[in-house]
C-alpha cells in the first residue's frame, strides 16, 4: 500500500471508531460525565469542604485533575476494548484482515479511536468541573502532552486486552480487577504524602500515579513525582505496549486460526 | 494466459493437531470459473480462509495473480475479494457504511469508494436499504451485501464460500446470473457449494477436495464424460403393474406410474425409447434421479472412503 492508500484506511478505521462512539453517545459519554458529577458534588463539595486544603489548594480544586485523567483513563481503555472484541466477536474483523490494510495501521486507527473518545470526554468532564470550581492551567504543554499520552497507554492497553479476550467476561475483568484499583490508589482521591513511607514506595509502582500526578502538575503546579520520570515512564509503556501488539498482530494472535 | 491463483503443498494444521489440508497442489486460470466441492470438513473454507490470511498457513506457497501472499501481500491482497460463508459484518452498522468503509481499507478514496458502493448496491438490489443496519436485512440481502462489499475494490479473483446457502430458488437464479455477468467481464471466479447443480451450471473447471487432499481436479465437461451411467425416472401416462423388460438396461417401478431405468454410457437413449414403445408404454416426462455431477462427486468421495 502506498503512504496515500495507508492513510486512507487509518482515517476510514478512526472515522467508523467515531461514528460508533457518537451513535451509543448516551452510552459512551454520558454516563462518565454523570459519574464525574456526582464525584465532584460529593467529594468535592460535601466531604471536600470538610477536609481542608491538600497540596496547598482547596480539596475539590485538588481532586479535579484527578477526576478529569480518572475519566480519560476509563473512557479511552474502554472504547478499545469494547469496540475491538466486538468487530473480534461479530466477526468484522475479517473485513480489515482481508484488506491490505498493514498491523500497524490497524492498531493506529483504534488507538486513535480511543484517544479522540478519551479526550471528548475529559473535555466534557472539565467543562463540567468549571461549575464546581475554578481551573487555570500553570503549564499547557505538560497538561496537554501528558492527557494524551496517557490517552494513547490506555487505549494501547485496551487493545491488548480485546485481543486475548475470548468473552465479554474477559474484557471485564482487567478493569474491575487491576483499572479500578490502580485509578483509585494512583494518587487521584489524595496526596502520597499522606501515606506512611512504606506505602509511599508501593504507591510508587503504580503507573497511574506518575500521570495523575503529571496533569494535576500541569493545572496545579504540583505533584508528588518527578514530572520528567513521569513523561519516561509513559513514553516506554507506550512503547512496550505497542510493541507487544504489533508482535501479536503479526502472528494472528486470537486473529487468525 | 496468466494464472490467477496457484497453490502449491499448501498445509494447514490447526493448533489442536487437526491437519485440514495436507500438501494440496491447485491452479486456477485467469477468467475462470471455477467450483472447490468436497463434503463438510473436507478443507474448502480452510484453503479460503489460507488463500485470504484469515488463517496462517503451516507450509507451502500461494501465488495470486503472480504475487507471493507472504512477500508481496498488499498486492496479492488487491487482487482478492471474498464472500465468506458466515455473516461476519457488524450488525449495527449502515448498509451503505459497510461497503464504503470496505473501499478505505483498500485504499479508494471515500470519493471513488462512495461512487462504488451506489453502483454495486444499486446492481444487487440493496440501494433502497442503504440506511438500514445490516441486522434488519433478510439472508438473502445479507448475502448479496456481503457481495457488493467483496466488489468494491473491484478484484480480479473473486472467491464465494457458499453463496447461495440458505437463498430461495428465485434469487439463486439472479445471483448465478450476475455472478456469469461478472465473470463475462473478466473477473476470475471460485466458487465453493453444495449445490451440484450450480456448479454444473456455472462452472468450466472443479476441484474435488477431501479429507484435506485433492481428489480431482479437471475440467466439468471431461469429468461428466467419466459418467458411466445415468438413473432416470420416466413418468408414465398409464398404469403399469410390473416393471417393462430392458434386455440391456435395469429398470425398477417406483410406483405404478413411475419407472426408474439405469442407462449405461453404451447404450443410446433411443435404445431405452425403442423398447418402451415396443411395450406400448407412453412416457410424460423425464427426469434424471439426480444431478450428474452429484453422482460423479459421490462416487469420487465414497471411493476415497474406500
Amino acid at each position: 500500500m502506498t503512504f496515500q492508500e495507508q492513510w486512507i484506511a487509518l482515517s476510514t478505521i478512526i472515522r467508523k471508531e467515531i461514528v460508533r462512539f457518537m451513535r451509543i453517545w448516551v452510552q459512551t459519554l454520558i454516563p462518565p460525565v454523570i459519574t464525574i458529577t456526582l464525584y465532584f458534588i460529593i467529594f468535592g463539595k460535601l466531604i471536600g469542604s470538610r477536609i481542608g486544603e491538600m497540596g496547598g489548594f482547596s480539596y475539590v480544586e485538588f481532586v479535579v485533575p484527578g477526576l478529569i485523567m480518572m475519566s480519560i483513563i476509563t473512557n479511552s481503555y474502554g472504547n478499545v476494548v469494547s469496540s475491538f472484541f466486538s468487530v473480534k466477536f461479530q466477526k468484522s474483523i475479517e473485513e480489515v484482515l482481508v484488506s491490505p490494510t498493514p498491523n500497524y495501521i490497524i492498531l493506529f486507527g483504534y488507538v486513535f479511536g480511543g484517544v479522540i473518545r478519551g479526550l471528548l470526554v475529559g473535555i466534557i468532564v472539565t467543562a463540567v468541573s468549571l461549575f464546581f470550581t475554578t481551573l487555570t492551567i500553570n503549564n499547557l504543554p505538560v497538561t496537554i502532552s501528558i492527557v494524551i499520552l496517557t490517552s494513547i497507554v490506555f487505549s494501547l492497553a485496551g487493545f491488548l486486552n480485546a485481543l486475548f479476550a475470548r468473552s465479554f467476561d474477559d474484557i471485564s475483568i482487567i478493569p474491575t480487577f487491576v483499572l479500578t484499583p490502580l485509578t483509585y490508589l494512583g494518587g487521584v482521591f489524595y496526596s502520597i504524602k499522606l501515606l506512611p513511607e512504606f506505602w509511599q514506595g508501593v504507591s510508587q509502582l503504580n503507573p497511574v500515579l506518575y500521570m495523575v500526578n503529571a496533569f494535576r502538575y500541569g493545572i496545579l503546579g504540583v505533584s508528588d513525582i518527578n514530572i520528567t520520570s513521569a513523561f519516561i515512564g509513559v513514553m516506554a509503556f507506550i512503547v512496550i505496549l505497542s510493541c507487544a501488539c504489533l508482535y501479536l498482530l503479526s502472528h494472528g494472535t486470537r486473529l487468525r486460526a | 494466459m496468466t494464472t490467477a491463483l496457484s497453490i502449491r503443498s499448501l498445509k494447514k494444521v490447526y493448533s489442536n493437531g487437526f491437519e485440514a489440508l495436507k500438501g494440496i497442489d491447485l491452479d486456477v486460470e485467469e477468467g475462470d470459473f471455477f467450483a472447490l466441492l468436497g463434503p463438510n470438513g473436507a478443507g474448502k473454507s480452510t484453503t479460503i480462509s489460507v488463500i485470504c490470511s484469515l488463517a496462517l498457513k503451516s507450509e507451502g506457497a500461494i501465488r495470486i495473480f503472480e504475487h507471493d501472499i507472504d512477500d508481496d501481500f498488499s498486492a496479492a491482497k488487491k487482487c482478492i475479494g471474498i464472500v465468506p460463508q458466515e455473516f461476519n459484518f457488524n450488525q449495527f452498522e449502515k448498509v451503505y457504511d459497510i461497503v464504503a468503509n470496505q473501499g478505505g481499507y483498500f485504499g479508494l478514496s471515500r470519493a471513488l469508494s462512495e461512487r462504488r458502493t451506489e453502483k454495486y448496491l444499486k446492481q444487487l438490489g440493496l440501494w433502497d436499504k442503504r440506511n438500514d443496519t445490516s441486522r434488519s436485512l433478510s439472508g438473502g440481502m445479507k448475502r448479496r451485501l456481503m457481495i457488493a462489499r467483496a466488489l468494491i475494490h473491484e478484484p480480479k479473483l473473486l472467491i464465494l464460500d457458499e453463496p447461495t446457502a440458505g437463498v430461495d430458488i428465485e434469487l439463486r437464479r439472479s445471483m448465478w446470473a450476475f455472478l456469469k455477468e461478472i465473470n463475462a467481464q473478466g473477473t476470475t471466479i471460485i466458487l465453493t457449494t453444495h449445490y451440484l447443480e450450480e456448479a454444473e451450471s456455472l462452472c468450466r473447471n472443479i476441484a474435488i477436495i477431501d479429507k484435506g487432499e485433492i481428489v480431482e481436479h479437471t475440467s466439468i465437461k471431461s469429468l461428466l464424460q467419466r459418467l458411466d451411467k445415468e438413473t432416470l425416472i420416466f413418468d408414465l401416462k398409464n398404469e403399469l403393474k410390473t416393471p417393462p423388460v430392458f434386455e440391456k438396461c435395469e429398470s425398477t417401478l417406483i410406483d405404478n406410474f413411475t419407472l426408474e431405468v439405469v442407462v449405461s454410457k453404451e447404450h443410446s437413449l433411443n435404445y431405452v425409447f425403442g423398447c418402451l414403445n415396443e411395450q406400448d408404454i407412453q412416457v410424460t416426462s423425464m427426469r434424471n434421479k439426480s444431478n450428474r455431477l452429484e453422482e460423479l462427486f459421490i462416487s469420487l468421495v465414497e471411493k476415497d472412503k474406500g
